[in-house]
């Protein structure tokens, strides 16, 4: 019976369809909004949320605070020193602390000179294996330098695809950075972070010596043991922190942070302007609404008639009912279907031009089951709630009174 | 002895317009015997459509009882009286008031649709009943494509769905030439001699009135004369 009802709903709007396409700009603006809005949501939270899984959540990290503008360290007030590594290394709970340092260096190949990131590499074993470890990275040609390599580096994606250097540099190509002669030993795969691809892996000793830096670290990754308690490794890392640089509690000028702070920060930000945007996008669900209670007034008024004649053929009120929100609710998801369809486009555009800014893989929108079924249900429960009150008048028209019309 | 299927008593109907009352109906009494024709006739405004809509249950009276199958059905409430008008009634108009936007074939379906027939046994229906009017061959046709006297068919088709006892036709033939006329005319006497259905059939044309066992005269909302 429902599904009679259903054809002839079908019947009805595919009969008015100019108007039934009008009806439905709301309906699908307002869904397509949310559905595009969602799934970028969505593939940025997990964009961020990648680059924290390969931190893991039982690392810290120790930064120096200060009004640094430009790459971590390099312009704090109060740089981190070797020593201060030396003393968190000797905190109960903490297995290993590894220096990071991020630079720009000079870098030159084929007679033209550039500015470049570098990072180094530790020698330690254990520590290196962490810092492959956390940036993840995986090479697409030659070979990953060792820590005895002091003439070696290896290049992020970046140099091996263009051509800012006049020709693409590959593994084996002799480069001069920061004036000292290299050879590359190997080239990365192309990363979900862009800011991996325009990097320069360089062991730690021939980086300090080539940038000049003895004692300075622009940032401490601490791996806490297992099973040890996370909070109270920070809170005790804090407090030699303090010793070591002579700070008093709440002045501290450096930071110990969990990743898994910083991502709930972030992941609030997030949430909080994707609401606000859905909020905005559902504005038009409503004003969609409005359409489609607008249609099925005008339907009601058109069809009187019809509904008279239903009724001396036996129609009951639940009937006539049943029949107008159906054909509103319909109206209601045929609007969420061509609204998802055009989310979907609008996501995969963004992702285009995503791709394109900011590199492959590094937006992808998420177009979960639910957010499909969701929005159609969402967009059926839209028409079919706007088409409430006209069906209900059209349920209670008196059959003779109706077939006068 | 014959059965009565519907008896109409002491109908009153009174429409308040305003501050004036219109009083369509004034004490009408008249029994419809099981299988017979009954033509009512009249002048314009005489209270005709109004009685048979009462017969009929698609309007209840101010006053006055209604007993079909000799039950009282002048108090039951709509969705009562719809179910009833599914079953035992039906209904032929004089503006044939078929769905514009269903087939033929769908059109007949219709009354069965809300009797909640399956959906297989009510396409051979309809389809048997078209031919029966002889317009298998335009089975799929919507109104628009047929002409009045075919739509009229259409809708007596339509009118045999559920297979009711009686038959309600307010001036069937009021909106057709009177060739056309008579061949729906044609129709109704099949089905109230072959099919045995009650027929109650509101006209103006006395040569029609005539084909009719029994004519019911109504004037002012009385019952004048019966024939
Ligand atoms: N809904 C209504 N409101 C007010 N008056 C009505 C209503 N329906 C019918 N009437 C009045 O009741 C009287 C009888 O109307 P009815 O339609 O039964 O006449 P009829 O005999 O069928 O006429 P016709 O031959 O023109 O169809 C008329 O005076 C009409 O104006
Ligand atoms: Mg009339």
């Amino acid at each position: 019976m429902l599904r009679d009802y259903f054809f002839y709903a079908a019947k009805n709007l595919l009969k008015r369809k100019l108007r039934t396409w009008l009806t439905m700009i709301g309906i699908f603006i307002g869904i397509a909004a949310v559905v595009s809005l969602i799934s970028l949501g969505q593939g940025m939270r997990n964009a961020i949320l990648g680059q924290f899984e390969t931190l893991g959540t039982d690392k810290l990290t120790v930064e120096a605070s200060g009004t640094g503008f430009g790459p971590p360290g390099s312009t704090v007030i109060k740089p981190l020193t070797l020593d201060d590594r030396d003393a968190i290394e000797q905190v109960p709970g903490v297995e290993l602390v590894v220096n990071r340092m991020i630079r720009s260096v000079s870098f030159e190949y084929h007679d033209i000179r550039n500015f470049e990131g570098i990072t180094n590499l530790p020698e330690e074993d254990k520590e290196r294996a962490l810092v492959l470890d956390v940036l993840n990275v995986k090479l697409a040609e030659g070979k990953m330098i060792d820590s005895s390599d002091q003439g070696k580096v290896v290049l992020g994606s970046g140099f091996s695809r263009d051509t800012r250097y006049g020709k693409a540099i590959h593994a084996g190509n002799k480069v001069l950075i920061g004036g000292a002669a290299f050879e590359v030993a190997g080239v990365l795969k192309r990363s979900g972070n862009p800011f991996f691809n325009d990097i320069i892996l360089m062991n730690e000793a021939r980086f300090r010596e080539v940038l000049n830096i003895e004692e300075d670290v622009d940032l401490l990754v601490v791996q806490v043991k297992e099973g040890a308690d996370v909070p109270q490794v920070q809170a005790n890392i804090e407090k030699v922190m303090r010793r070591q640089r002579d700070v008093e509690k709440g002045k501290e000028d450096f930071t110990v942070q969990s990743p898994l702070q910083t991502l709930a920060t972030l992941d609030t930000i997030l949430t909080t302007v994707q609401t606000i945007l859905v909020g905005i996008a559902a504005i038009s669900l409503i004003v969609g609404g409005i359409g489609i209670m607008n249609t099925m007034y005008t339907s009601v008024l058109e069809r009187t008639r019809e509904i008279g004649i239903m009724k001396a053929i036996g129609a009951k009120n639940s009937d006539v009912l049943l029949i107008f929100l159906t054909e509103s609710g319909l109206l209601g998801m045929a609007g969420g279907l061509v609204g998802i369809a055009l989310g979907v486009g609008l996501a995969k555009l963004v992702e285009v031009a995503g791709a394109a800014a900011l590199g492959e893989g590094v937006l992808v929108a998420q177009f979960s089951m639910m957010l499909i079924i969701g929005s159609l249900l969402f967009s059926f429960i839209v028409g079919t709630v706007s088409g409430i009150v006209p069906s209900y008048q059209a349920s209670q028209l008196e059959p003779v009174d109706a077939l006068r019309k | 002895m014959k059965k009565t299927i519907i008896t109409l008593e002491d109908v009153w109907k009174i429409y308040v317009m305003g501050h004036v009352e219109v009083a369509a109906l004034q004490g009408v009494s008249l029994d419809v015997y099981q299988g017979e024709f009954v033509s009512i006739m009249g002048p314009s405004g005489s209270g005709k459509s109004t009685a048979v809509n009462m017969v009929g249950c698609l309007d209840i009276p101010t006053k006055g009882r209604i007993l079909l199958d000799g039950k009282d059905i002048s108090h039951l409430d709509e969705s009562d009286l719809a179910q009833i008008r599914g079953k035992k009634i039906g209904f032929i108009f004089q503006q044939f008031n078929l769905l514009p936007t269903l087939t033929a074939l769908e059109n007949v379906s219709l009354p069965m649709i809300f009797q909640g027939i399956p959906a297989d046994a009510r396409a051979a229906r309809a389809e048997q009943l078209l031919t029966i009017v002889q317009l298998k061959d335009r089975m799929n046709h919507r109104p628009s494509e047929l002409s009045g006297g075919q739509q009229q068919r259409v809708a007596i088709a339509r009118s045999l769905a559920n297979d009711p006892e009686v038959i309600l036709a307010d001036e069937p033939t009021g909106n057709l030439d009177t060739h056309t006329g008579e061949n729906v005319l044609d129709f109704l006497h099949e089905l109230n001699r072959k099919h045995k259905k009650t027929i109650v059939m509101v006209t103006h044309d006395p040569h029609l009135a005539k084909r009719a066992d029994r004519i019911i005269l109504l004037k002012d909302g009385q019952v004048v004369k019966k024939l």
